[in-house]
């Protein structure tokens, strides 16, 4: 598992999850996002393509990145979950949280 | 700390220290110890390695503390049209039934609750243990 941070051309800042964001490893992506906030960036986008899993501590943490973000003026954005990751998203109704693309193109696009 | 991981004919048992960095190694131990057909690669991949996250995180969490001298125990059971695991920590136990709904719009920005409801819909069948310290989780063969 392992968590990639990028900056696009815009400033936009794009986070990889490869294997799972579960429990044991959520605090990191927590805290990579958390620093390129307090840096200034206010635009994320989270790019699931490589993502097997998330448990509910996964999910949390989204939802505690989403409002922290949202305080400081900016926004964050999911991308390319797969069909049961999506479907997870739908059964929590956290699919009226986040805006969630098919791609982080689209993602990228849409700021 | 370590795994403690015993694999016979047709069970596996695994000690997993009560460490939360510990959770994702398990389920990898779990599920690549399957033997193939047991259950689709699908369900192995997602439903089952989530299922058991969570359940594992919850037990460590809240059952034992995170306690490094404390563990948990998982037996997993393989049936011919199913795999049950079982998820049991020495800690007090809690009270499944009064859990608050994570969809209702008051809970939606909560960043804590959906554990079991997440695990209720990943596998066919949840029960529990009278002290509500042990999760037994069924995924059947076929679903």
């Amino acid at each position: 598992m392992r968590f990639t941070l990028k900056k696009d051309k815009s400033g936009v800042v794009i986070v990889g999850v490869e294997g799972q964001l579960i429990v044991g490893n959520r605090q990191e992506l927590k805290q990579k996002v958390l620093d390129a906030l307090e840096e200034g960036s206010r635009k994320f986008v989270i790019d699931f393509s490589k993502t097997g899993y998330i448990d509910s501590s996964g999910l949390g943490v989204l939802v505690s990145l989403s409002k922290k973000i949202r305080e400081q003026g900016g926004e964050l954005r999911l991308a390319g979950l797969n069909a049961d990751l999506q479907t997870l998203f739908e059964l929590t109704k956290l699919d009226t949280l986040f805006a969630i693309t098919r791609t982080a193109e689209e993602a990228l696009a849409a700021f | 700390m370590s795994l403690q991981f015993d694999f016979s004919k047709n069970t596996m048992k695994l000690d997993v220290p009560s460490d939360l960095g510990m959770v994702g190694d398990a389920v990898e131990l779990v599920a690549n110890n399957l033997p193939p057909g047991t259950l689709s690669p699908r369900r192995i991949s997602f439903n089952l390695r989530t299922a058991l996250a969570e359940a594992l995180g919850n037990a460590i969490r809240y059952g034992t503390g995170e306690d490094p001298d404390r563990s948990v125990r998982v037996l997993v059971e393989l049936l011919n049209d199913a795999v049950r695991i079982y998820i049991v920590d020495d800690g007090h136990g809690f009270d499944t039934d009064r859990l608050p709904d994570p969809t209702r719009p008051e809970n939606i920005e909560r960043e804590f609750g959906r554990g079991l409801f997440v695990i209720r819909h990943l596998v066919d069948d949840v029960a529990f243990n009278a002290k509500g310290n042990g999760i037994c989780l069924t995924l059947r063969a076929g679903a």
